[in-house]
């Protein structure tokens, strides 16, 4: 049987630095659609992303994947991590950087197949970076160094594609390249999953949204969830007791969850 | 000196000390990449200085320098330095620069205190145990060397086999660890690499300076290559070269350390580097600079006759030019020359004259120019008395690409914020 979302949350708390940022998150997300994870800047959203990619520890609470464990779907998961979280004066090309997403867990210490090699030039190909693709990638614009990224999750060919803050830094033809990509990933039935601080731009593309503000504020289709109200909740600031705890916790160190206590 | 050369390569035991530490220099010099690629080479500093206590419990455990002893011993403490300062890092609000000052030295004067009692005792095998702290090739033994070779065989045998792991890992750990490596255990392979080959390099180079062979060859490397491969291959040679010629050096005189001239070799590698590397180093940079001034020079000529032109003057002398355009004659009459060279300036008695190709590129540099001008009052904001400066450098700059976006954007407009025409 198909299952019926692409990732659900329960009960995820996580904290940064010893301080909790996202309390008790709990939403399913459907199939097929461009979601959007929006929120001011430090509300969470990247931690969202890493926890569901298992690269941080939980204080509480578990991701499911296609309603089965991260590790068991890991294949048909792309995820593209913030431009900015890598050092681009590493020595590869463009080409290298996208050939690494057809490496592949089992095969790593074998090498890379022709059609494997193909695959990475139709990606790149997609993003319009053919005649860049022997370049050094400290070389790149901003924006062109997001569509490397966006060409290796492309090569990765998965059905789920996470992506942490694309448009970030990006020129107006990249956000349109990257743009179209998304619909056209749609049209195939891709799921796609996008962190985004900024509400101005880009976001008439979202088919669904989840706002997030340390808590989770709204989820569902853009129309329903984009109200006046929600907005105000997510964008007006912090909430104080909130912050008070937060920091009531670090200073502590006081633990999230009571040892023994289980989430259903 | 030739026969000082020819010695090396007949005497065996000079050919076995060249052997040992070439072998180091070239293993030092791939696994200093992936130290340096991950920015954790101080680590690696603080661990060359950890393994001097396990020099000094292998001897007091086995009474010989037995070089497997003496290595399991290195790699102990160097191991345990490493997941100290992993630990202090992890649960303390100590910075990881203060953890590695405090793991490194705590781990040396253990080490120093260790090797005091050491010289104390009555053991007669002790004598040369002080050569570790700043190398001394020449108490290279065949099994030594042995030991060497295979382990550095291991050693490149795993970089080879791991090689898309751990290129993942040092250039982006997070994406790594989505597709499900266990970047955990990539790293601790990475700091047992690096330990080991520390382990195996201290005999040469002393505990105090063996870092350096890990790090400056993979530093240099980085200047003459773009590509992972490319950048292992170079660390490898010249960690390689700068063993062999540190140890020629070491040599010249009885009793030199070795460490110290390796280093100094390593020193030189880098300093050609700096001076010499393509794009990036000294001569390249002052070349680009010279060619940006003479670009800027020739260009201001031809923007110069082209003003004239349009006040009706086409013949030019020198005199008048430098009334309008203040200039260092040297510098007009070396540029003229060159215009004249390449067809785009003649010369008749006193007077010059742009050619057909001078008053094509002319027009080009003018365009360029009040091009930006207008993008500046139209799309900046700029007022009209503000442009004029940074229009200067840009016209430089604009590529007939981004003149043809310039065109594209500014809907090929016939005139610029001071209503003089551009030409076309």
């Amino acid at each position: 049987m198909k299952p019926k979302h692409s990732i659900e949350v329960h009960n995820l708390s996580v904290a940064y630095n010893r301080i909790p940022v996202l309390w008790d998150i709990d939403f399913e997300l459907p199939q097929g659609q461009i979601i959007g994870i929006v929120g001011p800047n430090g509300s969470g959203k990247s931690t969202l992303l890493k926890a569901i990619m298992g690269l941080i520890p939980l204080s509480s609470g578990f991701a499911k994947i296609y309603d089965k464990e991260l590790n068991n779907v890991r294949d048909k998961i792309a995820y593209v991590p913030q431009r900015e979280s890598v050092d681009w004066n590493f020595p590869a090309t463009v080409e290298d950087v996208v050939r690494m997403g057809r490496y592949k867990k089992g095969k790593l210490f074998s090498r890379l197949s022709g059609i494997d090699k193909q695959l990475a030039d139709e990606a790149i190909e997609k993003v319009r970076l053919t005649p860049y693709k022997d370049r050094q990638i400290s070389q790149l614009s901003g924006g062109q160094q997001q569509r490397v990224f966006l060409a290796r999750a492309l090569a990765q060919g998965a059905d789920l594609y996470i992506m942490d803050e694309p448009f970030v830094g990006v020129d107006v033809a990249t956000e349109k390249t990257i743009l179209d990509l998304l619909i056209t990933m749609k049209n195939e039935g891709k799921t796609v999953v996008i962190v985004h601080h900024d509400l101005q731009t880009v976001s008439d593309s979202f088919d669904y949204i989840v706002l997030l503000n340390t808590r989770l504020i709204a989820h569902g289709p853009t129309r329903e969830v984009l109200t006046e109200e929600n907005l105000q909740a997510t964008y007006g600031g912090q909430l104080n007791l909130l912050v008070k705890m937060q920091h009531l916790i670090k200073n502590t160190d006081f633990p999230i969850r009571e040892k023994g206590f289980e989430d259903k | 000196m030739m026969d000082q050369l020819t010695y090396f390569f007949t005497d065996p035991i000079a050919r076995k000390v060249i052997l040992g530490v070439s072998i180091i220099g070239a293993v030092s010099g791939v696994v200093g990449t992936f130290s340096f690629l991950r920015k954790k080479t101080l680590i690696a500093d603080a661990v060359s200085h950890s393994v001097f206590p396990g020099i000094c419990l292998g001897f007091l455990f086995a009474g010989t320098k037995d070089p497997v002893t003496l290595m399991v011993g290195a790699i102990f403490t160097g191991w345990f330095s490493v997941w100290s300062i992993d630990y202090i890092v992890r649960t303390s609000k100590l910075s990881e620069d203060t953890a590695i000052a405090l793991v490194s030295t705590f781990f040396f004067a253990i080490g120093s205190v260790l090797l005091s009692i050491i010289s104390k005792s009555q053991n007669s095998e002790q004598t040369g145990l002080k050569s570790f702290l700043f190398g001394k090739a020449a108490t290279l033994s065949t099994t030594d060397v042995q030991v060497f070779f295979v382990v550095s065989v291991l050693i490149v045998a795993i970089v080879i086999l791991f090689f898309k792991p751990i290129q993942l890992v040092c250039f982006n750990a997070d994406f790594a660890d989505s597709i499900g490596i266990k970047i955990n255990r990539i790293e601790f392979l990475l700091s047992v690499l690096t330990v080991t080959t520390i382990a195996i390099g201290i005999q040469a180079l002393g505990v105090v300076l063996m870092s350096a062979l890990l790090i400056a060859p993979a530093a240099s490397a980085r200047y003459w290559t773009n590509k992972l491969v490319g950048m292992l291959v170079i660390s490898a040679l010249f960690g390689f070269l700068s063993g062999i010629i540190g140890v020629i050096f070491s040599t010249v005189k009885d009793d030199m350390p070795t460490g110290p001239w390796i280093v100094f070799v390593l020193f030189l590698f880098t300093m050609i580097t700096l001076l010499f590397a393509p794009k990036k180093g000294w001569f390249s940079l002052q070349r680009q600079s010279k060619k940006n001034n003479r670009k800027i020079e020739q260009e201001n000529i031809l923007k110069t006759f082209y003003q004239f032109s349009e006040e009706g003057f086409e013949r030019i002398t020198v005199g008048r030019f430098l009334e309008k355009r203040r200039m260092d004659s040297h510098v007009l009459e070396r540029n003229m020359n060159r215009m004249i060279h390449q067809g785009c300036l003649k010369r008749q008695d006193q007077n010059y004259e742009l050619t057909e190709k001078g008053k094509g590129e002319a027009a080009r540099i003018v365009r360029s120019h009040r091009l930006w001008e207008l993008y500046l009052t139209k799309r900046m904001n700029f007022k009209e008395d503000h442009i004029h400066g940074t229009a200067e450098t840009i016209e430089h700059l604009i590529t007939p690409e981004i003149e043809k976006e310039l065109l594209k954007e500014l809907n090929f407009p016939v005139s610029d914020p001071h209503n003089k025409d551009i030409p076309y």
